[in-house]
């Protein structure tokens, strides 16, 4: 795929910088090569972010503050860990290796890490809202105040560790509260690949519904074409659209599920490029529009149109050159404004888009 | 005072079932009680072991239509609000109302909006009234049982009966005095008050006197605060006028729609007040100074009228001192109170001056009786340096902070009106290098935005300037719509300067995201949905009059013609679909979650007390002795000490144990929420058993998930 990108007489004099997030999420779902099939069937025996996670010994030791992206990075590429909880390990790393002797400096220490983790790729938002939720254990876990610094230390450690376990556990609630909504004979829409909604599908399979899952391809890495694999090998029901069909096929849609980079303040959701339309597209057809996202990804943001966010970009790949003079919108992701979702499916139950703001508010405030 | 026991229950946590609340919720509880007794509140020593009063708003003098005992005549204004400092701060609009008709105080101050349950505060106020009444307390205790809606249907008969007799012109001092006319004249009056309403029934419930149900409306003036005094009613306004400084003269040719709302011949009382400058007793003069200032429109905005009132409260604290045998804390929210009503009958309050009072009396009531007065003075002075500071300066600061974000360079901002927040944010993108320009849309007949327009260009900000009728002609160059806010309401609902929703609204629908600035002081919680029941009726002549050329005298003796109204509404309202974004000094939130910040917020206003051990325990000795904190809403704010707050939850969930024990004497649903800074916990999440071991969850505490 880089290679790719490198193919490409891309007009734009300057390229713009490429997404770390997107990179990381094209190098675990996306399909490159015409082994795809080989590729996805490795990622998926790979142990598991809850494995990983567990053996805290495993990372390299990480000299300080300077460690810290490497740490993250250590951990990022596992393709099971989500980004958050590669940050949280990071910033546990940090604390591990932390020479502060106060409870004080180390929250300067990992303030400054923590900075630097969001600064490195400002484009991934759970990797920000991670970082904000971890600093809010630290300087808000009031049971620190009365415990030797030690003490309090190796429980702030500790938290970190369990992170990645919650992570893992949100996305087991959210499938499990997701179960209302899938019913017999429903055809599901869903768009690129969430590791979310493949477990609420696979729940519901496993809970024999009968259901049916239409996906999109999930251009440019076709993302779409991982999770078709994975659901077909479940034995549900699949079938690939391009992403221009999705209005095409939307009539015979009865919900459309999608999963969310981040979720921003106002209710609306940052996600893979592509899914404002579905939704613009399902909304215009009456058909509900779920979001299945873990609260770690709620974030402290609120973009007013698209091009309000940091931008994110990712090579694209046409399969032939670009014409010379002519540019490329290369945005990775794309903001879906409240009005278009129907519900968000997260761990802290089912919630309106207006209710996120308020769940961030008690959360922040 | 054991009436106010609920019936015991088990445990404030395990058996409740667990349910989800989110935003702003009334707990169900006040519902679930039993039907409450109906006799009204004795003072102590005369109860009568009723049980359960708590859902008794506070009786409308009822003893002069069942009881042979003296109406107390009318109070005097600072008779009457002598029994205001201990009760609970009057809602910011009510406030004229509640300053002038405690004497038939039916209504209850408490707002409905409030997420604990009304119950709440109620006890308290009552006490307060019944003490008024207490010459007739034997006479509560026969009156049979009524639900509330049965009470509020007597209340309601009652004062209809009431007002019919006054109209009569039936002297209270006769009525007082003679018994037996007023018992004879009592069916008559209750009569006509069924002939007005339609439906009526009920009389078996209180034979003693006639009751009626009343339509729904009369329901819901009585449910809510009631927004503002109603200038329709002409007995009302008959004695509101008793006791005004200010001699406004009512206008002619009022709207018909709008003859609820003050409307005054403006322009001739300044020279009648200024002259009475000088008169010592009248009036605090830097009170009086800003009184005449809002009257002739010298200062004008929520911040700057807000602030100016809150300087001259400071002085006049300053020059207090207490009168012999007199409380501090009581006299002084008196005479805050006689300054309110005095600056209203200048200028309807605006709803964040409206806050700012309740902020400065809260302060008031809850100094503790131990410091001195010059320490209490001290102490007040710096509340109110520390509200402007926090609530408006430094909000201010921290709107424009968020809002810079959001200017792009190459923007075109559009704003209406001059809000001065908005101005500050241009100023400060202007500074930090953006470049964008500014379209100023304007209307008469202020005209405010030619001053805007004025400083902004001087700062060499490129600007357009436009009127209000080419909104939609301009809106497609707009990339941002900026707008001021008067208040925001708890749905979401912007209240602000007229014309706002029509820019909004063009910008709706020209897909232009609009973004209301407005502080947070400003929230309020009442719920408008049109901009008639409560707005301002500013100076009819100032839209007769068109500046320049002939045609400005066609208006000329407009007030000669009876069939002629001239119309200039103050404010309207933007409903929150039209709204993108708020910008408070909570941060950037979207329109539906201003009941949560005026939740967070009313928190720091009623902080009943702070929660450490000491305390609490403080407080629970404080319900043992049967005397709620002078709190409305019992909140216990841990927000100031958050290194205790894990400390202190833990200690919460075992003194709300106590609490609902049956021993114990406060009831849980006092203490409904429990204001952690993790969130707001509410009683059905409070978990005995301590907070969860997973670390996420206990960031989110009072989430109940699955």
């Amino acid at each position: 795929m880089e290679a790719d990108a490198a193919q490409n007489p891309n007009p734009s004099p300057v390229p713009p910088p490429i997404s770390a997030y997107y990179q990381t999420r094209a190098e675990h779902h996306a399909v490159v090569s015409s082994d795809w099939l080989a590729h996805a069937a490795a990622a998926a025996s790979f142990p598991g972010a809850d494995a990983a996670a567990a053996d805290a010994t495993a990372p390299p030791p990480s000299p300080g503050v300077g460690g810290v992206i490497e740490e993250f990075n250590f951990w990022r590429r596992k393709p099971e860990a989500a980004e958050a909880v590669a940050a949280i390990m990071a910033l546990a790393a940090v604390i591990r290796s932390s020479r502060a002797t106060t409870m004080m400096e180390l929250e300067i220490e990992l303030k400054k890490a923590s900075d630097k983790l969001k600064s490195w790729d400002a484009t991934s938002i759970s990797l920000s809202a991670a970082c904000d939720l971890f600093m809010r254990f630290v300087t808000r876990t009031s049971h620190l105040e009365h415990e030797k610094f030690d003490a309090a230390k190796s429980r702030l450690i500790e938290r970190g560790e369990k992170f990645g376990e919650i992570s893992l556990k949100a996305r087991k609630t959210i499938a499990m509260l997701s179960q209302d909504f899938i019913y017999d004979g429903c055809t599901v829409l869903v768009h690129g690949y969430s590791r979310v909604v493949l477990e609420v599908l696979k729940l519901a399979a496993s809970n024999r519904k009968i259901f049916r899952v239409l996906c999109t391809e999930g251009r440019p890495d076709r993302t779409g074409l991982r999770m078709s694999n994975e659901l077909a090998a479940l034995s549900i029901p699949v079938k690939v659209l391009i992403d221009s069909a999705v209005a095409y096929s939307m009539d015979e849609v009865d919900m459309v599920f999608v999963g969310a980079d981040g979720v921003v303040e106002s209710g609306g959701i940052i996600n893979m490029m592509g899914t404002y339309q579905i939704a613009l597209v399902a909304h215009s057809m009456n058909k509900p529009v779920y979001v299945a996202a873990e609260s770690y990804k709620f974030a402290r943001l609120y973009p007013l149109d698209q091009k309000d966010m940091t931008p994110a970009h990712r090579p694209i790949d046409f399969g032939v050159p670009v014409p010379t003079g002519v540019e490329v919108e290369t945005s990775a992701r794309d903001y879906t404004p409240p009005q278009y979702l129907t519900l968000l499916l997260t761990d802290l139950g089912v919630l309106t888009p207006s209710v996120v703001s308020d769940e961030l508010i008690q959360l922040y405030l | 005072m054991d009436i106010r026991r609920p019936p015991p229950r088990s445990s404030s946590g395990g058996v409740e079932p667990r349910f989800r609340q989110v935003g702003f919720v009334t707990s169900a509880e006040p519902e679930a009680e039993p039907a409450p007794a109906a006799s009204p509140p004795a003072p102590d020593g005369l109860s009568t072991g009723a049980r359960s009063p708590v859902m008794i708003p506070p009786p409308l003098i009822p003893d002069h239509l069942h009881a042979p005992v003296p109406v107390p005549v009318p109070a005097p204004a600072s008779e009457s609000q002598s029994f205001m400092p201990s009760s609970p701060p009057p809602a910011s609009s009510s406030r004229l109302e509640a300053a002038s008709d405690l004497d038939d105080d039916d209504d209850v101050d408490v707002s409905w909006a409030r997420p604990p349950p009304p119950a709440l505060p109620e006890p308290y106020k009552r006490y307060l009234t019944e003490k008024k009444n207490e010459d007739a307390p034997a006479s509560f205790s026969q009156k049979p049982k009524l639900s509330r809606a049965e009470r509020r249907a007597t209340q309601e008969a009652q004062r209809a009966a009431k007002a019919a007799a006054k109209e009569a012109g039936l002297k209270s001092t006769a009525m007082a005095s003679d018994v037996n006319t007023k018992l004879s004249k009592q069916p008559k009056t209750a009569k006509t008050s069924l002939k007005k309403d339609m439906t009526q029934v009920n009389p078996p419930v209180a034979s003693d006197k006639k009751t009626s149900v009343h339509p729904p409306d009369k329901d819901r003036k009585k449910d809510g605060p009631q927004p503002r005094m109603q200038f329709d009613n002409a007995h009302r306004v008959v004695k509101a006028k008793k006791r005004s400084i200010v001699n406004q003269s009512e206008a002619q040719n009022r709207v018909e729609l709008f003859r609820h709302l003050p409307q005054y011949a403006h322009g001739t009382q300044l020279p009648d007040l200024e002259s009475k400058f000088f008169q010592p007793d009248l009036m605090h003069p830097s009170v009086y100074k800003v009184g005449l200032q809002y009257l002739s429109g010298n200062i004008s905005g929520g911040n700057a009228r807000c602030i100016a009132m809150l300087l001259a409260f400071r002085e006049a604290i300053n020059d207090y001192s207490t009168p012999a045998e007199k409380i501090l804390s009581r006299d002084l929210t008196a005479k805050i109170s006689s300054f309110v009503s005095f600056l209203i009958e200048c200028r309807p309050l605006s709803i964040s001056m409206g806050n700012a009072i309740r902020f400065l009396k809260n302060r008031i009531t809850k100094l503790p009786l131990t410091l001195s007065e010059s320490e209490a003075k001290a102490s007040l002075q710096s509340d109110v340096d520390r509200f402007i500071n926090e609530k408006i300066i430094v909000a201010d600061k921290v709107i424009v902070s968020h809002a810079v974000t959001k200017i792009r360079d190459d923007d075109v901002l559009l704003t209406y009106g001059s809000p001065s927040v908005i101005e500050m944010i241009f100023d400060h993108a202007h500074e930090i290098g953006k470049r964008f320009r500014v379209v100023v849309v304007d209307s008469r007949p202020n005209l405010e935005g030619q001053g805007l327009l004025r400083r902004l260009v001087a700062k060499g900000i490129s600007c357009t300037y436009t009127h209000i009728n080419a909104v939609s002609y301009i809106m497609h160059e707009a990339t941002r719509v900026f707008l001021g806010a008067s208040s925001v309401l708890s749905n979401g609902t912007v209240y602000s300067r007229a014309g706002t929703a029509s820019v909004a609204m063009v910008a709706h629908a020209f897909g232009v995201p609009v973004l209301v600035c407005c502080e947070a002081y400003k929230f309020h919680e009442r719920v408008q949905l049109d901009s008639i029941c409560s707005n301002e009726l500013g100076d009819p002549d100032a839209i007769s009059r068109v500046p320049g050329g002939k045609s400005s005298s066609h208006l000329k003796n407009w007030a000669d013609n009876e069939n002629f109204h001239l119309l200039n509404l103050k404010y309207d309202i933007t409903p929150s679909d039209y709204v993108s974004m708020l910008i408070t000094d909570y941060g950037m939130l979207p329109p539906t979650s201003v009941p949560v910040i005026v939740r967070e917020y009313r928190r720091e206003h009623f902080i009943a007390c702070t929660i450490d051990l000491l305390h609490w325990h403080g407080l629970l000795n404080h319900l043992g002795q049967s005397e709620l904190p002078a709190s409305k809403d019992c909140c216990f704010d841990t927000e100031q000490t958050p290194h205790m707050c894990a400390d202190a939850k833990s200690k919460a969930f075992s003194a709300l144990d106590m609490c609902s024990s049956p021993k114990g004497r406060g009831e849980p649903q006092h203490c409904c929420r429990l204001a952690t800074p993790m969130g707001t916990l509410i009683p059905g999440s409070l978990q005995p058993d301590g907070p969860s071991t997973s670390p996420f969850s206990e960031l989110s505490e009072n989430v109940v998930r699955n």
